[in-house]
């Protein structure tokens, strides 16, 4: 499968992708069967981009994120090819992973205090991150590199040696990724990195992941349910429904024109201030056990054709740039005699809600 | 009904490996013991205190035969049906302690973690004094001031298990419901303008017997064990009353020395499997309703063969 | 019209228990003042959306009007009865009128009761005896929250439920009583961005068909924008903006309103902007900042906002952030901040003699010529080996009116009118 990079990226120079991901698929073990929780993604993030991707919760987004850096429970497999500056990093050694993260791939979680240790201070967070990957510095050049990343995340060099407690919220989610940025990955995983904040607070913290790019020169993976935040911080954005992304492309373009209907409805249902109506997405993800038939978004889809309901979509370019997954794009000619008729379907209740 | 069902078979049904051969053999072992209290009128083959059988003697102490297939004892007892009578003695007494625990001790532990205050500093004062004793002695020290009340009977052995282990019940309670009060649903029901006494009864208790289960079935092999302690020293219930294993063995203790092994090795046994049986049913418990030890039984993941048809076009930009 | 609610002088403090030792010894060490002065009336049939960033008081207020927790000062009149008064039985018969709906739905419901359970124990607390009775009421308020066909929900346990259904059913329990007035506590923060406009829907369909009043406790101002008719913004447990929603949006006047509407990300590309975004976070309310709690995150801060030795600390950390290079020299000039950590507004601060200091002073005041802490210095002062800097004191701005809202905000001094909400 392939994705054409030929729109546009943010770099002058259409520049060698980092990351490269084909046909990925994250498969999760359930005492019911597996979870097809990413089930054959494909996606290319160029140097310095940041690619937002959005979805509902249950969409898979979150395991996309930790597929890619190989943080997956017992029972789950992966497959598929992600390119890393040429590497396959699903193929590589649990050493050779282990590594390369931290190193060149970094992850921003959502609960930053989980993932401090309360006894040590903030200065041994920083030796302990580098003298795993970097053991020859000293002390005094590990200073300064922790100086230099806190100063660009907005910590002043007074609170160096204070222990994770005496941060408020806001902060220890700067020094999270400070920590992930301080070997200056190339690419790294943000994972709802905003969800447990403050409103302004938030928007702090986008501000920093936007100016990421300017500073770091890292390409950014940032899981967010929040399309405000991706059209913010993002220059491209994936579209996840069910496993699968069924749109991508730039976030201008794509959030102007959108192609798939659940990119349409998924903005629709977000409360802005230039909202004016409530709109919301009947039903619900469905089970990715037992996923649905043809495109898996036809049964809450209010333009669904015939063919949607029998038929996978084919993964097309987008008019406009990126891809999309969707019959009402195309291509026409395979779409079988009478598929473009509407769909009868059955009436969405409360009972599939969300 | 069919909840009720489901919700017994889960640890079959969720466990893997390890922890579901220790929860089988145990319940295997355990049923073998619960079936002979249970029919221990008819299993064995003379009553607990039978010395004689149509009118003839049994003999002192006798050898392993096909009449007393364990033998006979000092006071001319069958060793067979002691054994047997005895699961049932002790069957009764530690049922009727983790009652007795369950009763006092689950109140007690909701009422202390919901009001906090004096209240649970005092009860907490009193429950920390009782752990700290060590088992035996305490156990020792209550039968002893209940035995002009009840003397050596199954009731006063039972209250006696029960001051021993009574703390552990009330802490465990205690301290879940302490967290469990600051739970939003139990705002909401103080919020729905819910009485301080429904809210224990119908929010909170729910809530918090979750690990009493466990606590019970691992009791219950120690109780088995400070029961035959009791018995072994002559506190516990008298041998014209019931038939108790650790007092056999303490009758036993004398016969050892002329070669007669069977009076003190069934008994022996019978504690070793009981306890044994009851600790791996209450490890195997733990392990499957404890979510910070359980591991579920996982189906593995096949991946299909890829389904979707890659568009034609391999192009790069 | 005559107010369902009368919400005066409220203030409710928490005492708060200090670290090990003053535990161990039983010593209180602090106050938090979670909501500390606030005056709203709440008409039958309006929305009055709460509005602020956690830690502003806007729950505890919320809890308050339920009577969850205790005013410590100032009264909540409900249906000319004070809630104050009241002993414990006729304070839970008052929650027949005022119910709550919260955040986080997974949480709000018991795990081990069903649906039909939930619901119907309100009713029980309420002396409703007859079960046929109840059965009638819970599948009446089920059917109304939308939960239907009503049998493929009564018996299903919370877990068994979407989240979006588990809110359904949080409401059916808050109106199968006839309340009034739903206190409801972010009830769509913690849903998914697909169902949150179609709870908010439900809520107001609630409110039309049964006559509800609602206070609408949010961080979120867009979805306050669809949904209130009137907002108060707080901020550190006062209410520093309060007035009609369409003023609010139309003509923000406080700086913080300002913020938190510049903190709404735009989904549309083409709308957002580069955002002047105040600095650091909501503080701890035990020492809250002197004068304009707002003052320390303020964009339009001017002289006379309360400034104190801890805006001080907090300018020296940036400083030391933008000249990296100097900082372990300065700092030694300087010495221990923790000097700077009482809040005072006379502070006494420096280890390598007045000058040195004095200078360090100069530089930062070069380096930002705007920054309007310095107006608010009086004098700077020798004091042995450092130097003593004197702030203009300044009290917290009371609500004033402005235009049509009552505003908390030196910026807006008094029209002459009075002070209550409108």
């Amino acid at each position: 499968m392939a994705i054409d990079l030929t729109d546009e990226v943010v770099a002058p120079a259409p520049q060698e992708p980092v990351i490269s991901a084909r046909d990925v698929r994250v498969w999760y073990g359930t005492t019911r069967g597996a979870i097809r929780a990413v089930d054959g993604v494909s996606f290319d993030l160029a140097p310095g981009e940041t690619l937002g991707l959005v979805g509902e919760s249950g969409c898979g987004k979150s395991t996309l994120g930790r597929g890619l850096m190989g943080l997956l429970p017992e029972g789950a497999k992966r497959d598929g090819e992600v390119l890393f500056r040429g590497r396959d990093i699903f193929s590589l050694s649990k050493k050779e992973a282990y590594q390369l993260r931290g190193r060149e791939l970094g992850m921003i979680f959502q609960e930053p205090l989980t993932r401090l240790n309360p006894l040590m201070r903030i200065s041994q967070h920083f030796e302990e991150t580098i003298k795993q990957h970097e053991p020859d510095l000293s002390k005094d050049e590990i200073r300064d590199r922790a100086l230099e990343v806190l100063r660009l995340m907005g910590i002043p060099p007074t609170r160096y040696r204070s222990y994770p407690h005496e941060f408020s919220g806001g902060m220890r989610q700067r020094l999270m990724i400070a920590l992930a940025l301080v070997l200056r990955p190339a690419f790294v995983v943000a994972d709802e990195p905003t969800t447990a904040l403050d409103v302004l607070v938030e928007a702090q913290i986008v501000q920093i992941l936007n100016d990421l790019r300017r500073n770091f020169q890292t390409s950014l993976l940032l899981i967010t349910h929040n399309v405000g935040i991706v059209a913010e911080a993002c220059d491209r954005v994936a579209v996840m429904y069910a496993g699968r992304i069924v749109e991508q492309g730039r976030v201008a373009e794509v959030f102007k024109n959108p192609q798939h209907p659940y990119t349409r409805a998924l903005m629709r249902s977000t409360i802005s201030l230039t909202t004016t109506g409530l709109n919301y997405i009947p039903g619900a993800p469905p089970d990715l056990v037992d996923p649905p038939d043809g495109c898996r978004f036809h049964p809450r889809c209010t333009e669904a054709m015939n063919v949607c309901a029998v038929q996978n979509p084919v993964d097309i370019e987008r008019p406009g740039g990126g891809r999309v997954e969707c019959w009402l794009v195309g291509p026409d000619d395979q779409i079988p005699p009478g598929g473009k008729q509407s769909l009868k379907q059955e009436e969405l209740t409360v009972v599939d809600e969300a | 009904m069919r909840r009720m069902f489901a919700a017994l078979a889960k640890p079959f049904t969720e466990t893997t490996g390890l922890a579901r051969w220790m929860l089988v053999a145990g319940i295997l072992i355990t049923a073998v013991f619960v079936v002979c209290a249970i029919f221990a009128p008819w299993l064995a083959p003379y009553g607990f205190a039978q010395s004689s059988a149509h009118g003839v003697d049994f003999p002192k102490t006798g050898h392993p035969s096909s009449a007393h297939p364990f033998g006979t004892d000092r006071l001319f007892f069958d060793v067979l049906s002691r054994v047997i009578w005895g699961a049932r003695t002790a069957l009764e007494v530690v049922v009727l302690s983790i009652l007795f625990c369950v009763v006092l001790g689950v109140p007690l532990g909701l009422l202390s973690g919901f009001y906090g205050g004096a209240l649970d500093r005092v009860l907490v004062l009193i429950m920390d004094a009782l752990y700290a004793f060590p088992t035996l002695l305490l156990a020792i020290v209550v039968s002893f001031l209940l035995t002009d009340v009840y003397g050596g009977s199954v009731i006063a052995v039972s209250v006696s298990l029960t001051v021993v282990y009574i703390p552990q019940y009330f802490r465990v309670v205690r301290n879940t419901t302490f967290s469990a009060k600051e739970a939003t649903y139990i705002e909401a029901a103080r919020a729905i303008g819910a009485r301080d006494i429904r809210i224990m009864r119908k929010y909170l208790f729910g809530n918090v017997v979750h690990s009493v289960p466990v606590l019970g079935t691992l009791n219950a092999a120690d109780a088995i064990l400070t029961l035959a302690g009791l018995g072994f020293l002559g506190l516990g219930i008298q041998s014209t009353q019931a038939a108790e294993w650790g007092h056999d063995l303490q009758r036993a203790l004398a016969d050892a020395g002329s070669g007669v092994w069977w009076t003190g090795l069934y008994p022996g046994l019978a504690i070793v499997f009981l306890v044994t049986g009851l600790t791996l049913v209450g490890e195997g418990l733990n392990e499957t309703l404890n979510p910070t030890l359980r591991r579920r039984r996982l189906l593995p993941v096949v991946m299909s063969q890829r389904e979707r048809t890659t568009p034609v076009q391999e192009e790069q930009g | 019209m005559s107010s369902l609610v009368e919400v005066r002088d409220l203030s409710v403090y928490f005492e708060l228990r200090g670290g090990t030792f003053a535990r161990l010894f039983g010593r209180d060490t602090g106050l938090i003042k979670a909501v500390d002065g606030v005056t709203l009336d709440l008409r039958p049939g309006e929305v009055v959306g709460l509005v602020g960033e956690s830690g502003s008081g806007k729950s505890t207020l919320g809890r308050a009007l339920l009577g969850l927790v205790p005013a410590t000062h100032g009264s909540i009149r409900l249906k000319d009865q004070d809630l104050a008064d009241l002993n414990r039985r006729k304070l839970r018969e008052i929650r027949q009128v005022v119910q709550m709906v919260f955040q986080d739905p997974n949480a709000a419901l018991n795990p081990s009761m069903t649906v039909e359970e939930a619901v119907a124990d309100a009713l029980r607390v309420h002396g409703v005896r007859s079960s046929a009775e109840r059965r009638t009421r819970v599948v009446e308020a089920l059917e109304r929250v939308g939960l239907s066909p009503v049998e493929l929900f009564l018996s299903k346990y919370p877990r068994d439920l979407s989240g979006g259904q588990k809110q359904r059913v949080v409401l059916a329990r808050a109106i199968v009583l006839d309340p009034e007035l739903l206190v409801a506590d972010e009830p769509v923060s913690m849903l998914d961005m697909s169902v949150r406009a179609k709870i908010l829907q439900l809520m107001l369909d609630l409110k039309n068909d049964l006559g509800l009043t609602y206070v609408y406790i949010t961080h979120d101002l867009a979805t306050a924008k669809y949904f209130c008719d009137r907002i108060a913004i707080m901020y550190l447990g006062r209410v520093v903006e309060i007035g009609p929603t369409d003023e609010i949006f139309a003509n923000p006047r406080h700086p913080y309103t300002k913020a938190l509407l510049a903190a709404i990300p735009e989904p549309d590309p083409d709308k957002a902007l580069p955002r002047d975004l105040p600095r650091g976070e909501i503080p701890d309310a035990a020492q809250p900042p002197l004068g304009c709690a707002f003052h320390p995150r303020c964009p339009e801060a001017v002289s006379a906002c309360g400034w104190e030795s801890r805006d001080l600390r907090a300018l020296l950390e940036e400083h030391w952030m933008r000249a990296d290079a100097a900082y372990d020299e300065e700092q030694n000039v300087i010495g221990d901040l923790e000097a700077l950590d009482d809040p005072s507004t006379i502070a006494t601060f420096g280890a390598g003699g007045s000058a040195a200091v004095r200078a360090i002073l100069d530089r930062m005041r070069a380096e930002d010529t705007a920054e309007p802490l310095w107006s608010g210095v009086t004098s700077i002062q020798d004091s042995g080996s450092g130097v003593t800097v004197h702030f203009e004191p300044a009290p917290s701005p009371a609500l004033r009116r402005a235009g049509g809202v009552d505003v908390a905000c030196v910026l807006y001094p008094n029209e002459g009118t009075g002070r209550t909400s409108d």
